[in-house]
């Protein structure tokens, strides 16, 4: 290699180093911003903000689903597999939603802490398999 | 394929088709695309040469 | 120094003198055109017709045969492009240059297609067409990129100056594609986490990874195809003043 090209060869290294450098700070010092959802943890440690809104992600807990009218009103609790929050919603809810599926709620707590939210996201999982395999899964570990 | 089952695709028929038709519509036209263009341009400097060479 | 074997340096040269190079690239297209079309026929059968619905999502989970491929090579082909951008701006290397901006718009098409099917998919899953979250904004941003990159090109009058100019957006876009890669582990985010590439167990049936593959490996194909007529085109127009056009215009007539 020429020397004049291992220098530019060295440059662009060590610029790409530098802009990484940058990036990762920048990234670092936005973290809490970039986070899409808080856990219910985050809600129950009084991370999450009062009297504005924000995400609440977190697994439906199985058995916690009721509709307590003959409305749309559904309430339940979600968890992170520590901490527990109740939500309520009003509303038609995505396809995939059902207990023990992970979830994204947009809205606010009322003066109770219960969540109240406006809108209900679905979180699929990273997991595809047919419905005869998923129930042979399922099989062993219920009681 | 002729199974009235298949193209329902369990009631997602608009999503998984839309999918579909978008993603082939995009691929064939940036393929399609250059090779047109390429045989407008060959044809233009071939009537160019022409015009130079006599 | 001697950094590869003279005879390496010989076999550079002559591949990626241009007129060797459209040779090359015509004679290649109908066997990577075949090879396409018979991955494609493959994937599609087996994912739309073989691969039974998912436990969860029913057929819609079926969109993941155009998504993910399409989504993978996204970042593949930006990668391609930085590293054609370094060989550009160290070597000068003109087909390197006409390589990365042949890229651009193909992968703007995958890009293009990610954004479009994910949105097709979350609309019935997730019950959103569109979030603000790290996954979906990194990939949008991406799609500037390339947006960016295609156009900047397009603004500098002397293509060589052009090249330069785009090289350096290229490597400097790079810095997004691990932020893409890994936005799913380091935030919280609403798009779910990686299935194929994880190290662990795999977390998708046999049944519904094989047709994946398939696809994913046609998607590889049909970008080698697109790019080559791209460049083809691009050749042309830069070199159409030189000697090989002219020979290549004669032969025709």
């Amino acid at each position: 290699m020429k020397p004049i090209r291992r220098q530019r060869l060295i440059l662009i290294l060590l610029s790409l180093a530098g802009l990484g450098i940058a990036v990762a700070f920048a990234l670092q010092a936005f973290n809490q911003n970039l986070m899409y959802f808080f856990s219910t943890s985050d809600v129950i440690a009084g991370k999450a903000p009062a009297n504005a809104d924000f995400r609440l992600g977190g697994m439906v807990v199985k058995g916690s689903l009721e509709r307590p009218g003959a409305d749309l009103l559904v309430r339940f609790k979600l968890s992170d597999l520590s901490k527990e929050v109740t939500v309520e919603y009003t509303g038609i809810l995505p396809d995939l939603f059902r207990e023990g599926q992970g979830i994204v709620a947009k809205g606010r707590l009322d003066g109770r802490g219960v969540f109240v939210a406006q809108e209900v996201l679905a979180k699929h999982d990273e997991n595809y398999m047919p419905p005869e395999v998923a129930s042979t899964l399922k099989k062993p570990v219920q009681p | 394929m002729n199974n009235p089952d298949f193209w329902a695709m369990g009631g997602y028929a608009f999503y998984v088709w839309t999918s579909y038709g978008i993603t082939f519509a995009v691929l064939l036209w940036n393929l399609i695309s250059p090779v047109l263009q390429r045989k407008n341009l060959l044809r233009r400097l071939t009537v160019k040469q022409k015009r130079e060479t006599s | 120094m001697a950094f590869f074997p003279a005879s390496w340096t010989r076999f550079f040269h002559q591949t990626a003198s241009p007129p060797y190079f459209y040779a090359l690239a015509s004679k290649l297209s109908p066997w990577l055109g075949g090879i396409c079309l018979a991955l494609l026929a493959a994937g599609l059968y087996g994912g739309l017709y073989l691969a039974p619905p998912d436990y969860q999502q029913g057929d819609s989970y079926r969109i993941i045969y155009v998504h993910v491929p399409a989504a993978w090579m996204s970042l593949f082909v930006y990668v391609l492009m930085a590293v054609m951008g370094g060989i550009a701006l160290i070597w000068r290397m003109k087909l390197a240059e006409v390589m990365l901006i042949s890229s651009a718009p193909i992968g703007a098409g995958f890009t293009f297609i990610a954004l479009v099917t994910g949105s097709l998919w979350g609309k019935p899953m997730w019950g959103a067409w569109w979030v603000w979250d790290a996954r979906l904004t990194s990939e949008l941003i991406l799609l500037f990129l390339y947006l960016g990159v295609i156009s900047l090109y397009g603004a500098i009058e002397d293509k060589r100056n052009a090249a330069r100019a785009v090289s350096i957006l290229a490597l400097v876009g790079v810095v997004n594609i691990p932020i893409i890669h890994y936005s799913v582990e380091w935030w919280n985010t609403l798009h779910q986490g990686p299935t194929v590439t994880k190290l662990d167990k795999p977390s998708i049936h046999i049944s519904m990874l094989t047709p994946l593959l398939l696809m994913a490996l046609a998607f590889k194909f049909y970008y080698a195809l697109a790019v080559l007529q791209n460049a083809k085109l691009e050749l042309l127009r830069r070199e159409s003043g030189a000697q090989w056009v002219k020979n290549l215009l004669g032969a025709k007539t």
